[in-house]
C-alpha cells in the first residue's frame, strides 16, 4: 500500500506515524511546501518573542525521526491530482502515485487587495521565512502596523511589541477578536492593550500602502479615515485561506475546505483530508465547519489515518476552540460561547482585574463559555461541554456563580 | 508493574498537606496556589476530594502539544511537560478535558502532575491515606477513564 501525504504540519506529520503504526510495511511518503523539517506555525509568536530558536518550533525533535520510521520526507508542492490514476502530480512535473491521498495542505495568509500590498516590508506571519523577516523589521523604535486584531494577531502583538517597535494595530471589524470575544470581552481587550502603549484602531479599513519620503519608515498606510500610518514593518493577520487550488478537476467536493465525512474521507473515496484544510464534522452543530487549531487538526490527522489503513474509525466531530495571550492577557472561548436560542446564561466582570467569564447554556448543560483573565482549571470547559455532563443541581450555582465551574466538575464527576 | 496515585474521598479531612508537599516540591514554595493537586470541599454534603492528573491514556495534553514539550515517562507512565521545550501557547491547557494542566505565568510555562518522578509528595504528606500511591491495577480509576471516553473526540478504531 503506498500513502501520500501532502503537507507536512500537524495533521499531516501525525498521519504518517499514525499509518507507520498501523502498517509497518506500507510505503508512506510525506511531502512538505516548505525548506525546514515539519514545524509548527504556533510557536513562531514565541520564536520572535526570542524564548525559543527555530528548532523549538519543530514538530519532531529527533533530526532522523521520519528516517527511523521509514517516513519519506520530501520537498515539493501538489500541482494537480487524477484520482483515478492515483497520481498526484508536483510544480515541476514530478508525478507521485498513490493509493491513498491525505490531503493536508494547510491554509495561507488572505493578501488585502489594496494598491502597494506587494512593497516590500509588508509580511505575513505565517512561516518561519516570514518570521525571520519580521525580527530583520521589528527593531526598537520601528513603526509597526498589524493588519488584524483577530486570533493571529492578537498572539503576534507581544512578540511584535517586546521587540521594542512602535505598535498600531488596525481591526477591521468593531472589535478586537471578533469571531471568539463578545463585546465585553473584546473591548476589556482593547484597554488591556492600550494600557500596554498599544494603538487599537477598530472598524477601520485599509486602503494602501505609500511610499512616504518624510517618515522614519519607508511607507504609509493609508486607512479609510484619510489617516496615513507611517510604517517601516507592515504586518498582515487579515485571516487565512485553504489551499485547495490544486485540486481543480480532481472531483474533490470543496465549499470552505475539503468537505470530509466523519471518516475524514473526501468524495473521492481514495481522497482524504485533514487538518485546516479540511471541513470536517463539528461537535456543536452537528454540520460541518473548518477549524484552524491544533487539537482538530492532530484528531483529524489520526481519524483519517486510521481509515486510510482500513480500520474503520468515526470522528465524533471537533469542538471549536481556542486559547490566547495578547501581551500578558490570557483569553480562551469554546464551543458555542454566543449562545444558542432559548438557552441561558451567565457571566461575571470585573473589569479592574481583567477577569471575565461567560458561560452558555442548552437545557441541563454547557455548550459554550469565554473567559478572560483565567488560567486555572480552563480545560474542564471543554470537557464539560464535550461530554454534555447534566449539571443537575450545578446550573442553577453556575448561573448563579459561573467561577464554579471546576467545583461543578468534580461534583458531578468525582463525587 | 507501573504504579498510580489512588484517591479515596472519603478518608479526606481538606488539611492540604498534599497542596503544601506538592508545591514546594516542584515549585520551592509552600502555596497552594502553585499545587498540581487540588482539594475541592463541598461543605454542604461534608465532602472533599482531592484532585489531581490521572496519567489518562488518551493524553490529549502530549497530543495537543505542538512541540513535543510532553511526553511519556517510560518508568512511571506519567505525562510530564519538559520546560526546556514548552513554548507556553497553553494549548494543552484547554485541550484537557479534566482541567488539570495549568500555565503558569511566572515561568511562561504549563505545569501539571508528573508523579514526582516516581515518589509522589502528595501521597507521602497525606496523614489519612486518602491519597496512595499504589498498583495501577488496584487504583479504581474507572470513574475518570469512563470519563475520558466519553470525551474522546474520535471513536477508536475497530480492527
Amino acid at each position: 500500500m503506498q500513502h501520500v501525504i501532502v503537507g507536512a504540519g500537524p495533521a499531516g506529520v501525525v498521519a504518517a506515524e499514525t499509518l507507520r503504526k498501523g502498517d509497518p510495511k506500507a510505503k508512506i511518503t510525506l511531502i512538505g511546501g516548505e525548506p525546514e523539517p515539519p514545524y509548527s506555525r504556533m510557536a513562531i509568536p514565541y520564536l520572535l518573542d526570542g524564548n525559543i530558536a527555530e528548532e523549538g518550533t519543530y514538530l519532531r525533535k529527533g533530526a532522523k525521526h521520519y528516517d527511523a520510521l521509514g517516513i519519506q520526507y520530501v520537498h515539493g508542492r501538489a500541482e494537480s491530482v487524477a484520482p483515478a490514476e492515483g497520481k498526484l502530480k508536483l510544480e515541476g512535473g514530478d508525478q507521485v502515485p498513490f493509493d491513498r491521498l491525505l490531503v493536508a495542505t494547510g491554509a495561507r495568509p488572505i493578501q488585502p487587495r489594496v494598491p502597494g500590498i506587494d512593497r516590500p516590508g509588508i509580511h505575513g506571519c505565517w512561516t518561519l521565512a516570514d518570521a525571520r523577516e519580521i525580527a530583520k523589521l521589528s527593531k526598537s523604535g520601528s513603526n509597526i502596523v498589524l493588519v488584524g486584531a483577530g486570533f493571529i494577531g492578537c498572539i503576534i502583538m507581544e512578540a511584535l511589541a517586546s521587540r521594542g517597535g512602535n505598535l498600531t494595530v488596525v481591526e477591521m471589524e468593531d472589535r478586537m477578536l471578533a469571531r471568539m470575544m463578545d463585546a465585553t470581552g473584546g473591548a476589556m481587550m482593547r484597554r488591556w492593550c492600550e494600557n500596554k502603549k498599544i494603538r487599537v484602531l477598530t472598524g477601520r479599513k485599509v486602503v494602501g500602502v505609500e511610499a512616504d519620503a518624510k517618515g522614519p519608515g519607508d511607507k504609509a498606510v493609508a486607512l479609510d479615515n484619510g489617516e496615513k500610518l507611517n510604517a517601516h514593518l507592515v504586518v498582515l493577520a487579515v485571516g487565512v485561506r485553504s489551499n485547495v487550488e490544486f485540486l481543480k478537476g480532481s472531483g474533490v467536493k470543496i465549499d470552505h475546505g475539503i468537505v470530509v465525512n466523519d471518516q475524514m474521507q473526501s468524495s473521492v473515496a481514495n481522497i482524504y483530508a485533514a487538518g485546516d484544510v479540511a471541513e470536517g464534522p463539528d461537535f456543536s452543530t452537528g454540520g460541518h465547519m473548518v477549524h484552524a487549531i491544533q487539537p482538530t487538526a492532530v484528531d483529524h490527522g489520526r481519524i483519517a489515518a486510521l481509515n486510510m489503513l482500513g480500520k474503520t474509525a468515526h470522528y465524533k466531530g471537533s469542538l471549536i476552540m481556542n486559547v490566547l495571550d495578547t501581551v500578558g492577557l490570557i483569553s480562551s472561548s469554546f464551543g458555542k460561547w454566543e449562545g444558542t436560542k432559548g438557552g441561558e446564561s451567565s457571566a461575571a466582570v470585573d473589569n479592574d482585574r481583567y477577569r471575565y467569564l461567560r458561560l452558555e447554556f442548552d437545557g441541563d448543560h454547557l455548550i459554550g463559555a469565554l473567559g478572560i483573565g483565567m488560567t486555572e482549571h480552563v480545560g474542564v470547559l471543554r470537557g464539560l461541554i464535550q461530554t454534555k455532563t447534566a449539571l443537575g443541581d450545578w446550573k442553577r450555582k453556575l448561573l448563579a456563580d459561573p467561577h464554579r465551574v471546576m467545583e461543578a466538575y468534580v461534583a458531578r464527576s468525582q463525587v | 508493574m507501573q504504579k498510580s496515585l489512588h484517591i479515596d474521598p472519603g478518608k479526606c479531612t481538606g488539611c492540604l498537606q498534599c497542596e503544601l508537599a506538592c508545591s514546594f516540591e516542584n515549585e520551592n514554595v509552600f502555596n497552594p496556589a502553585k499545587s498540581r493537586i487540588k482539594v475541592f470541599r463541598f461543605h454542604d454534603i461534608g465532602r472533599m476530594v482531592p484532585y489531581t492528573c490521572t496519567q489518562c491514556d488518551e493524553a490529549w495534553c502530549m497530543k495537543a502539544c505542538p512541540v513535543e514539550a510532553i511526553t511519556t515517562d517510560a518508568a512511571t507512565g506519567a505525562k510530564v511537560v519538559s520546560d526546556a521545550l514548552c513554548v507556553g501557547c497553553k494549548v494543552c491547557t484547554i485541550a484537557c478535558p479534566f482541567g488539570t494542566v495549568n500555565y503558569n505565568a511566572s515561568t511562561g510555562k504549563v505545569m501539571k502532575c508528573d508523579l514526582c518522578g516516581g515518589d509522589p509528595e502528595c501521597a507521602k504528606a497525606c496523614p489519612t491515606q486518602a491519597i496512595t500511591y499504589v498498583d495501577a491495577n488496584w487504583t479504581g480509576l474507572d470513574r475518570m477513564r469512563d470519563w475520558a471516553a466519553k470525551t474522546d473526540s474520535g471513536a477508536r478504531a475497530s480492527a
